[in-house]
């Protein structure tokens, strides 16, 4: 599904990735671990073209992500769903207009909206938080809205960047447990956390990297 | 149908959300349209000025005494067919006469030295009023030329006294074509300092969002989805800018009129009121395009991604 082509990526004096050669397949839930400015951010932004490499080539499919035209770039996104550390909210919009807005997003109709959105609400357990702004929800809550935002237009993919990173336990704990759901309902899941005991509870495919390259790639189970 | 009525309402809802932001940018596209309105009034004043004194400025032809009222009439004639001439009044030798007594009612030694002479020592004459004050000139070469000579003009005009106002006549044209080059150059100055004030402040409110338009495109929006609610935000901005600097020039210039309509030459309330539709379409035009244009202009950078 994913394919990294001797990937690097190079920011002045700075290496963000080194020649990084990796596949994910579809169905996969893969972890990429390592410390703070491993490469990890770096290479899940390639995947949606929001960073270029400096070298090499990012495949989706048998798309090459980054010669993709604006046009088609927006298409390949709405295959893709994001999550973010820090939530990534429009501080604008509520609750169930920040995921209605990811179907307008996609041309979907006003019915599907007034049906599909309430659904994701309840299955992140926001049903009663709906009309609510993000400001006014907690870390966790934020972070489960952004998780509802991500697979309301049912992607392919899903890409969660340190999702856990600004919550606290139990918290973290619930929000693995939705990814790995998802995973199990056959989405893609890309977690990318410097959280070991994350890693350890989910037990699926880990990829380690360290200063930019992949030093480890290795599938385990708890 | 759809996109547009999502995109119109999405505006709406930004523009109502967007509190102080949506304030501040009023507030700033209300001081561009403020200064169009003033701009407007400004130059209403100078040409009602430059109007009143150009229509002090005139050239008179003296005919000589005797002189056929047929060729005058000729010549005025041929006169009027001139492009550059705006009216010509032609005063007869008896109404010059008449008007000269009236003039001169109280003035007893020039009533009996005219009675002395016993017949009218004065021509006709005919007062000639160009379309514009540097036109003058030309009537003048006109009467020089050959085209007056074959109405045989030359023989029946006395003397005119484009030569005695020449001077007066070029000081005024070197003033109003000064007064008018000044003011719109103020004008152009103000309209763009004002347009760029606009600009910046709209950019910095869309600056406010550049991280959820990233978010937006991440999300898989359109450009136009991104783009469109906060073109509808910046029309809106002119919108309300619109109807509020209309509002407040209305009692500014029932002020001005009341008090300063005698300093000025021309009420403004008057004028105001008369222009109204012609000042709300020009200020409505002016206030949605700035609104609409700079927030596509500053969404645009921020879209590339």
């Amino acid at each position: 599904m994913i394919y990294f082509n001797n990937v690097s990526k190079i920011y002045k004096d700075a290496v963000a990735l080194d020649n990084v050669s990796v596949t994910i397949t579809a169905g996969e839930f893969v972890s990429i671990v390592g410390h703070s400015g491993a490469g990890k951010t770096t290479l899940t932004k390639m995947i949606v073209a929001d960073e270029n490499p400096s070298d090499g080539t990012v495949f989706f499919e048998s798309i090459n992500v980054h010669t993709l035209k604006n046009k088609d770039l927006t298409k390949l996104r709405r295959r893709i769903g994001v999550v973010f550390q820090d939530f990534k909210l429009l501080s604008n919009k509520t609750a169930y207009e920040n995921i209605s807005f990811a179907m307008e997003a996609l041309g979907k109709t006003d019915l599907e909206i007034a049906s599909d959105v309430p659904h994701v609400l309840e299955l992140v357990d926001l049903s009663h938080r709906s009309h609510h702004f993000p400001s006014q929800l907690s870390g966790g809550e934020q972070q489960r809205l952004a998780i509802a935002r991500a697979i309301i237009n049912q992607p392919e993919l899903i890409i969660a960047d340190e999702p856990t990173g600004n919550l606290d336990s139990i918290n973290t704990h619930e929000i693995v447990q939705i990814l790995k759901k998802i995973n199990d309902l056959g989405t893609t899941v890309i977690l990318a956390t410097h959280n070991r005991g994350i890693i350890d509870a989910i037990g699926k495919r880990v990829i380690t990297m360290e200063n930019g390259k992949v030093i480890r790639d290795t599938k385990h189970h708890k | 149908m759809t996109e547009l009525k999502r995109i119109i309402k999405a505006g709406f809802i930004n523009f109502r959300r967007g509190g102080l932001v949506s304030f501040a940018a009023v507030l700033q596209v209300l001081n561009t349209l403020a200064v169009i309105v003033t701009i407007i009034l400004l130059q209403a004043v100078l040409y009602s000025a430059l109007s009143v004194i150009k229509d002090k400025v005139d050239v008179t032809i003296y005919f000589n005494v005797g002189a056929p009222e047929v060729q005058i009439l000729s010549l005025k004639e041929s006169l009027l067919k001139l492009p550059e001439v705006e009216n010509i009044s032609y005063t007869s030798a008896d109404e010059a006469i008449r008007l000269f007594r009236e003039r001169h009612a109280s003035d007893y030694s020039t009533i009996a030295a005219l009675d002395e002479i016993g017949e009218n020592p004065l021509g006709a004459t005919l007062n000639i009023k160009t379309k514009e004050i540097s036109q003058y000139e030309n009537i003048a070469n006109f009467l020089k030329s050959d085209n007056a000579l074959v109405l045989g003009s030359s023989d029946i005009i006395n003397h005119s006294n484009y030569h005695d106002n020449k001077l007066v006549i070029e000081r005024l044209k070197t003033i109003i074509s000064g007064a008018q080059k000044l003011g719109f150059l103020l004008t152009l100055y103000l309209i763009i300092s004002s347009i760029i004030i606009t600009f910046n402040t709209i950019r910095l409110t869309i600056y406010i969002s550049r991280e959820e338009i990233g978010v937006m495109r991440l999300v898989g929006a359109s450009k136009m989805h991104v783009r469109g609610p906060f073109m509808i935000e910046g029309a809106l901005y002119g919108i309300v800018a619109t109807f509020v600097t209309l509002a407040l020039f209305l009692p500014v210039t029932a002020w001005l009129g009341r008090n300063m309509t005698a300093f000025l030459g021309l009420n403004l309330y008057n004028y105001y009121l008369s222009n109204f539709f012609q000042i709300f379409a020009i200020i409505l035009l002016s206030g949605i395009l700035f609104g609409v244009i700079s927030s596509f202009l500053a969404v645009r950078r921020y879209l590339n991604k």
